[in-house]
């Protein structure tokens, strides 16, 4: 299961058509409103979390990694019933930190996938809980057990997930 | 400086977006009323997810009754052989909880109770939640279009579900009671203790501000307080499930909610409530501090029809204090007249709290001076400690039971959804006390 180091010569950088790029992370955030609802299990999950990992792994961009989440975020902020900007400023940094690893790091092999979401993910909860608790002043509890058990499970999804988003990957 | 940002190019954006996305928040915050600077971006994404919703929801229901009205009717015949005999034995129990009704209405006007009646109530069907376990928030089907307004409570048939927190042109938002971020004033149902419902991180639900030297039972049911005039008050909201001490000197008391909110369809959200004092019955006047007294006591004798012409007999032995504000009406024909008058001298408008006493005209004083009222009749009802006396002149009479304020507020039944069983106690005017003519002691 290795993480290799590669050479920036080594890194492939992909794109995606218009259409993929405006409508996997709607379906993304579709899902994730409306699943729930019949599975509530799947709440446990954050699908365009792993939509802007996906994303910025594969353009291995910073810049539009870091959009790509904002973007992202901020529509799931409007679902909810807080402010606009908690997901938002969560998932720039996270479409920021994955872009600025999948730069250095071979992140095709399910492996890697797992491990970065994993990590990933706990750095999304954690600046979602500082943004919230220290900026917005909402009374939220942080469980550990929960946010492991979360990250474990989106990291699985995310193997699962990743193999079928690679289809509309596009060379440059 | 301009090599140093092309140099940091990539950190300078992530900077800059991350400032303006927490300068965005501040001005949230600061805002009282945040809906409106964001109210845009809420709606365009409302709008572009909601109706792909709505679409797999109307037809997925549209499949579904298809399926279940037309094809799949194995066993409809037994169900209804069975649902037949079902309305059969809730017919006779109607007739059992249509009196109880009835007393308490009574027992409510006696009291000046008035009543909190959801008159009008909206069907929506839900069609998305938020997607996100720190937000627990569902969509409705329903919005400003129909009559929905923020705030509005949010009930199934099982109990409360939340609450309107904001509305789109089709469809609304709905904060769900085990969010952390919601609050619902609740009651217990047989202790009585009040404390504030809120939801935990993994989802669940506390009634938090009950003192730790309270005693509170696992099972016991937990109601609406009607304390944050959001829900009528009682409504169900679930019953007690662990009790433990918790920070500070208040309990932690973990509630399993009534309506089961990972199942919900279908809610009615309370588009209307009213406020009115309980008719005791159909087209009936209201009865009487008197006339209810009259009926419980054992052997108040007839008195024969009143010839008008009459004069009126003198008035020694009693005394009568009209009321302050209320109408001189006679009394209606048929009910039962009390052998006295009704005093209420410490009586004022608008506080409707009795404690009718029946004592006889001369109290015997014993030798050693104390007065002697063991044949008097004391009816102590003090919902908001204030008291009338009733003063019929009587001879002793055995004692008769004490007519509590709790006993107006059980067992109402109604057609509407939910009339809560104990309403907020707002007396609007004293209980009858009319000296009429036929009230003077013969």
């Amino acid at each position: 299961m290795p993480i290799t180091y590669t050479s920036n010569e080594q890194v492939e950088v992909y794109r995606f058509s218009p259409p993929a790029a405006i409508l996997i992370p709607l379906v993304a955030i579709f899902l994730q409103a409306f699943v729930p609802l019949r599975f509530h299990f799947f709440s446990i999950f954050d699908l365009p979390f792993l939509v802007v990992i996906f994303f910025a792994l594969a353009r291995r961009s910073p810049v539009s990694g870091l959009l790509t989440g904002a973007a992202i975020g901020l529509v799931q902020d409007a679902l909810t019933g807080h402010p606009l900007g908690l997901y938002g400023i969560a998932k720039t940094v996270v479409g920021y930190g994955a872009s600025s690893l999948g730069v250095k790091l071979d992140v095709e092999n399910a492996g890697s996938r797992f491990l970065v979401t994993l990590f990933f993910y706990v750095v999304h909860e954690i600046v979602y809980f500082t943004v919230a608790r220290g900026l917005v002043g909402l009374t939220l509890q942080w469980s550990w057990p929960r946010e492991l058990g979360s990250a474990l499970a989106n990291a699985f999804l995310a193997v699962i997930l990743f193999a079928l988003l690679d289809r509309f990957k596009q060379r440059t | 400086m301009e090599n140093l940002i092309s140099r940091y190019r990539n950190v300078t954006i992530l900077v800059a977006v991350l400032f303006a996305q927490v300068l965005g928040l501040a001005v949230q915050v600061r805002r009282s009323n945040q809906d409106e600077s964001t109210r845009l971006i809420r709606v365009w994404a409302v709008d572009t997810v909601t109706p792909f919703e709505k679409v797999i929801v109307w037809s997925q229901h549209g499949i579904g009754s298809l399926w279940r009205n037309y094809f799949f009717l194995r066993g409809v015949r037994q169900e209804n052989r069975e649902l037949k005999q079902e309305i059969e034995r809730l017919r006779i129990e109607q007739v059992r909880l249509n009196q109880d009704a009835e007393q308490a209405r009574r027992l409510q006007a006696l009291l000046g109770f008035k009543e909190q009646f959801i008159s009008k109530t909206v069907p929506a069907q839900v069609i998305g939640s938020s997607g996100s376990e720190q937000s627990r928030s569902i969509y409705i089907d329903k919005g400003s279009r129909d009559g929905i307004r923020p705030d509005m409570a949010v009930i199934t048939a099982q109990g409360v579900v939340g609450k309107v927190l904001r509305t789109f042109r089709t469809t609304s938002q709905v904060l769900l009671v085990n969010d952390q971020t919601s609050g619902v004033g609740a009651i217990l149902e047989k202790s009585r203790l009040q404390g504030v419902l809120r939801g935990t991180p993994l989802g669940e639900v506390v009634l938090e501000k009950v003192m730790s030297d309270e005693t509170v039972q696992p099972g016991e049911k937990v109601v609406t307080s009607g304390g944050d005039q959001i829900f009528p008050k009682g409504l169900a909201v679930g019953t007690v499930t662990k009790v433990s001490p918790g920070a500070e000197l208040f309990l932690n008391i973990r509630v399993k909610l009534a309506a089961d909110l990972s199942r919900l369809e279908e809610v009615l959200v309370i588009t209307q409530q009213e406020e009115k004092a309980p008719a005791s019955a159909e087209g009936a006047p209201p009865m009487r501090a008197a006339d209810i007294l009259a009926q419980r006591l054992p052997s108040v004798p007839d008195r024969p029809p009143d010839d008008p012409n009459k004069p009126p007999p003198p008035t020694s032995g009693l005394k009568i204090f009209p009321a302050p504000n209320s109408p001189a009406t006679p009394t209606p024909a048929g009910s039962p007249k009390p052998a006295g008058s009704i005093a209420t001298p410490h009586n004022q408008p608008g506080q409707g709290s009795i404690t009718p006493t029946v004592t006889p005209a001369k109290p015997h004083v014993d030798s050693a001076g104390t007065t002697n009222n063991s044949g008097s009749v004391s009816s102590a009802i003090k919902p908001n400690g204030n008291s009338s006396v009733v003063k019929p002149v009587l001879p002793p009479k055995p004692t008769v039971p004490a007519v509590k304020a709790s006993d107006g507020a059980t067992n109402t039944t109604s057609d509407t959804p939910s009339r809560p069983a104990s309403p907020k106690a707002e007396p609007a005017e004293p209980p009858a006390v009319k000296p009429t003519p036929q009230e003077q002691p013969q």
